[in-house]
């Protein structure tokens, strides 16, 4: 890729949401479908060195969604929620929780923005609404007590898998 | 169980994060602080002793009294992971690109 677009991550200190906003060389019904197809999702979501698995993915109002990312020794870690409504193809809303952490009901509000813009690009807005500050900042980590690693190289992984 | 003791593992626990609070204004010994909580004061203490030995509170003696004093700095570490949160989304959507850049010369073909 010649031009490498920015992902730009808004996290202001002591506010319990946070942004994430990228924009894609592509169509928005592409990049609507890049999100929504279980198929595709796979190829982009998993990190590399994680298999990613679809539960189910129901993609339409009121539809449920559980994915699971194994690692090589065999460690599952799962996230589902359900879909608020699903606008193509410009919105998703959904609720999303990480089942790794040591208590239920830490649930985050999801809001997906697909944005077209001239010359057939896409600008994504991902606002997460946690439901407090210390949510925000500390439950994806939190689930690193479930002992997936102790090594820091991990955290990325833990916090990808904390907000996939 | 595992012991872990990092920034990370003091801010996992309500109560934890309660008495972060509390002592970030001022120091409190260990009465004033579990005036505050319905649980008992050993699990107020041992909430504290995980705090300290996770560098998030240190105990200062004043007179007989002890007091915890709060040492906020480590929770900087906790903004870190936003850098990390940026970079992984960054390499999955980099990823991504790629993946519509092959939906995009498949549509044209089909075109043709």
């Amino acid at each position: 890729m010649a031009t490498k677009n920015q992902t730009k991550i808004i996290a202001e200190p002591g506010k319990q949401e946070l942004f994430i906003i990228r924009e894609f060389d592509a169509p928005r019904s592409l990049v609507f479908k890049a999100f929504t197809d279980p198929k595709i999702l796979v190829k982009w979501l998993g990190p590399c060195d994680l298999t990613m698995r679809v539960d189910k993915y129901e993609v339409g109002s009121g539809g449920s969604w559980r994915f699971i990312h194994s690692d090589k020794n065999g460690n599952e870690f799962g996230f589902h929620g359900v879909c608020h409504e699903v606008l193509a193809p410009e919105r998703i809303i959904r609720t999303f929780e990480f089942e790794g952490l040591p208590e239920t009901g830490h649930v985050v509000l999801e809001t997906a923005k697909f944005e077209a813009l001239p010359d057939e690009r896409t600008k994504i807005t991902i606002q997460s609404v946690f439901q407090s500050v210390m949510d925000r900042d500390g439950m994806v980590q939190s689930g690193m007590e479930r002992g997936v690693s102790d090594s820091h190289q991990s955290l990325d992984e833990l916090l990808a898998k904390g907000l996939s | 169980m595992q012991t872990r003791r990092d920034v990370f593992q003091a801010i996992a626990d309500p109560t934890r994060r309660e008495i972060i609070n509390l002592v970030a204004y001022q120091s409190l010994n260990l009465n004033a602080i579990a005036e505050n909580f319905k649980v008992s004061r050993p699990a107020i203490s041992q909430h504290i002793k995980i705090l300290t030995e996770c560098g998030l509170i240190i105990m200062k003696k004043q007179g007989r009294e002890r007091y915890c004093e709060a040492k906020l700095q480590k929770l900087s570490q906790v903004s870190d992971w936003v850098e990390q949160y940026r970079k992984f989304w960054g390499e999955r959507f980099d990823e991504l690109d790629n993946i519509l850049e092959k939906m995009k010369s498949k549509k044209k073909f089909k075109k043709k």
